[in-house]
């Protein structure tokens, strides 16, 4: 089936069979390896991009489904060599050690400020419940949330 | 891990899909925010081989106020549900119940109708949908009928539906006061537990879900409800098909039945 999707600014038609899901699709087919999988059951949120502007699980949500729509990777993040501020945040604040989870919770993180640009602590913990990490305890990520947040209001 | 093969198409309107239903028949399946649906497709527990996406049809995908009833499209997400100003306002068990749901990303891919479609006994909204007495509003071949909340769920993953029908719309009186109180299972985040309470006149009306193969009302409380919370130990008065699992087996998940009640009505 034929499907247009705006990738990163960046209008991408492909054929593809329909059971492919939006990660298999970003990760096999564009090559856009930064958005990962963990557990492929829409259980850990690593393979979180947007899609039309809100954080999605792309191991659970069909590429033909998003035909049409605009999604967003961890790669479409940056302009130029300038990080975006969560990417920064992270970066600054240690809020990664292996990095397997941390584009899912960069994205993640990206919906949690778009509808709550000052969220609290607990809001922030409760905004990241379909993330999971195995390497911070997560007080490192909240913290860089926390900051970022601040950077995005200066 | 990846589904069977199946061919997919995305219905512009909901007679075009209902016409791809009637055409395909049980070979098809509807698909709204695929977040009960693709996960049991790839663990081949489905294998429909025709998807017809409804989730672009836009005239499912809103919420309205209608007299004393706020409507709710289908294919209104968790999100939207949990974020409405209108739903806020007029049914904020049911924006409660839509913010525990799952978690963000979920919230903004899951639907309403999909979720009472799906009927999973772990799944929240049914508790909300039978205290409030909501009604469901489905199509198919021989047109338009509203189901009562009382008689949409049947068993196990089983509702009222018909193969032929489609939810379009989920319709609720307005609710003056109510709490949904959950008992979250540690990883899935879905209920152990959920009991949705309302206050109507000077009684209460309760839904369970959760505790049993089918969410119900817990009749036995209504009844002995006296303004405080002492009847909620009758929460679990014949109520028989008690789930049993690894989060809780029968005794403890009876148990906690009758917390959250109580809860519930404190909370009231
Ligand atoms: C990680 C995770 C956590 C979750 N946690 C929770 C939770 O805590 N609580 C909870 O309640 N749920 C939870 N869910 C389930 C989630 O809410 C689902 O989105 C929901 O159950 C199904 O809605 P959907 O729109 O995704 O339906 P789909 O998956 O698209 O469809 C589900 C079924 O309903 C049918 N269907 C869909 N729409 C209609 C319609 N309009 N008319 C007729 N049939 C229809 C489909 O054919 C299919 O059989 C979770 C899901 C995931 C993946
Ligand atoms: S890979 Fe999608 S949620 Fe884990
Ligand atoms: S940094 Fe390793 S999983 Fe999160």
């Amino acid at each position: 089936m034929n499907i247009s999707i705006t990738i990163n600014g960046k209008l991408v038609t492909h054929d593809i069979e329909p059971r492919i899901s939006l990660s298999h699709f970003l990760r096999e087919h564009l090559d856009l390896t930064g958005t990962h999988i963990g557990c492929d059951t829409s259980g850990c949120g690593a393979c979180t991009v947007t899609l039309d502007g809100q954080a999605v699980k792309s191991c659970t949500v069909l590429a033909v489904q998003a035909d049409g729509s605009e999604v967003t990777t961890i790669e479409g993040m940056a302009q130029g060599d300038q990080m975006h501020p969560i990417q920064e945040a992270f970066r600054e604040h240690h809020g990664l050690q292996c990095g397997f989870c941390t584009p899912g919770m960069v994205m993640t993180a990206a919906d949690i400020l778009k509808n709550n640009p000052n969220p609290t602590e607990e809001e922030i913990r409760h905004g990241l419940e379909g993330n999971f990490c195995r390497c911070t305890g997560y007080h490192n990520i909240v913290k860089s949330i926390q900051h970022a947040a601040e950077q995005m209001k200066a | 891990m990846i589904p069977a093969k199946f061919d997919y198409i995305k219905a512009s309107s909901l007679g075009e899909a209902l016409t791809l239903l009637q055409e395909h028949g049980d070979e098809a399946k509807i698909l709204s925010g695929g977040h009960s649906l693709i996960p049991s497709m790839k663990l081949r527990l489905a294998t429909p081989s025709v998807l017809i996406d409804i989730g672009g049809i836009s005239e499912m995908n809103t919420i309205t106020e209608e007299g004393d009833e706020i409507v709710i499209g289908a294919n209104c997400t968790h999100h939207q549900i949990a974020t409405s100003d209108l739903v806020r306002e007029h049914v904020n068990i049911l924006s409660q119940a839509a913010l525990c749901i799952g978690d963000i990303q979920v919230r903004n891919r899951g639907t309403l109708g999909g979720s009472l479609a799906h009927a999973d006994p772990a799944s929240d909204y049914p508790a909300t949908v039978l205290a409030c007495e909501a009604t469901i509003v489905a199509e198919g071949k021989d047109g338009k009928r509203t189901i009562g909340a009382n008689d949409f769920f049947q068993a196990l993953f089983l509702t009222a539906l018909q193969d032929d029908e489609i939810i379009t719309a989920i319709r609720f009186p307005k609710v003056s006061q109510g709490t949904y109180q959950k008992f979250f299972q540690s990883a899935s985040r879905f209920a152990v537990v959920g009991v949705a309470a309302i206050k109507k006149g000077d009684g209460v009306q309760i839904g369970v879900t959760g505790v049993s193969g089918v969410p119900f009302r817990a009749t036995a409380v209504e009844n002995a409800y006296d303004g405080t919370s002492s009847a909620a130990k009758h929460a679990m008065d014949g109520v028989d098909d008690i789930i049993s699992d690894h989060f809780a087996d029968e005794e403890y998940r009876s148990h906690l039945a009758r917390v959250y009640v109580k809860r519930a009505l404190e909370a009231l």
